[in-house]
């Protein structure tokens, strides 16, 4: 395995996450905020095709933060586009990240099931 | 408890904001490093298996989430979280603990509107703004490409 293709992925996906924890110290915005933000910026940069570029030089330290998520967002309604026409600008975004999206809510769902909840410290 | 002037000196210094803010940074920065780089040896791993990229990577986010669950279930992703800040909640993986996690404090509430609508209450507006962009970003693309 390339340790110089790991140390980039690491260095780039903790630089988002920093820049994410100086927004919550320094700006009043809170965790949900945040990761709104993270989405719409992704799909932004995503869509003016700049964030494809960290993709390729960093990998999951790009797809990984939630940014990667906006990203996706906007490439699969390009390429839904591309392929099915007008009827993509809705159902593209959706179809690239319901792996992702469908898997949370599942797995979420068995853990509401098995999982007690803990007493909050 | 006998505090000398320098004592109380260093006591401030470590407390005041821009140091606590350092350390914050750091934290985020290793933890959240830490995670992206576990996907990337995953990704790695698939694709040496000669996965399509596309489709490694998708996977890659799904294993991530499924951790991010069982952590969570087992009370362990929230004491990580303390300590890493946005390390733990700018990745995927903190996106599965904001809607694991409600959907088990909020069990006790229903089935239909405590697990079931309680898990977005982060998730939730994530999908409206991220999804609405995307239309809105699609129908740019559309009409001007």
């Amino acid at each position: 395995m390339n340790l110089f293709v790991l140390l980039k992925a690491f260095l780039v996906g903790g630089s988002l996450c920093l820049i994410g924890q100086l927004l919550i110290d320094r700006t009043k915005l809170t965790p949900a905020r945040i990761l709104v933000a993270y989405v719409v910026a992704g799909v932004l940069l995503g869509g003016l095709g700049i964030y494809q570029h960290l993709i390729d030089f960093a990998g999951a330290g790009a797809t990984v933060p939630l940014t990667g998520f906006g990203a996706l967002l906007a490439k699969g309604t390009r390429q839904a586009i591309q392929e099915q026409g007008p009827l993509g600008i809705l159902s593209g975004g959706l179809t690239a990240c319901a792996p992702g999206v469908a898997g949370a809510i599942v797995l979420s769902l068995l853990a509401g099931f098995f999982s007690r909840s803990k007493d909050k410290p | 408890m006998g505090l000398t002037p320098k004592d109380y000196q260093q006591m401030s210094q470590e407390a005041s904001p821009p140091s606590r803010t350092v350390k914050n940074g750091a934290m985020a920065f290793l933890i959240g490093g830490s995670i992206c780089t576990l996907g990337q040896i995953v990704l790695e791993l698939l694709k040496s298996m000669g996965m399509e990229q596309d489709q490694a990577s998708a996977l890659v986010s799904l294993s991530l989430v499924l951790l991010s669950v069982l952590l969570t279930s087992f009370g362990l992703y929230d004491r990580v979280a303390r300590i890493a800040g946005a390390g733990t909640l700018v990745p995927i993986t903190g996106f599965a603990n904001a809607m694991s996690s409600a959907a088990i404090e909020f069990r006790s509430e229903g089935l239909v509107l405590g697990l079931g609508a309680k898990m977005f209450s982060i998730a939730g507006p994530v999908l409206v703004y991220g999804i609405s962009a995307g239309v809105l970003y699609g129908l740019i693309y559309y009409f001007i490409r």
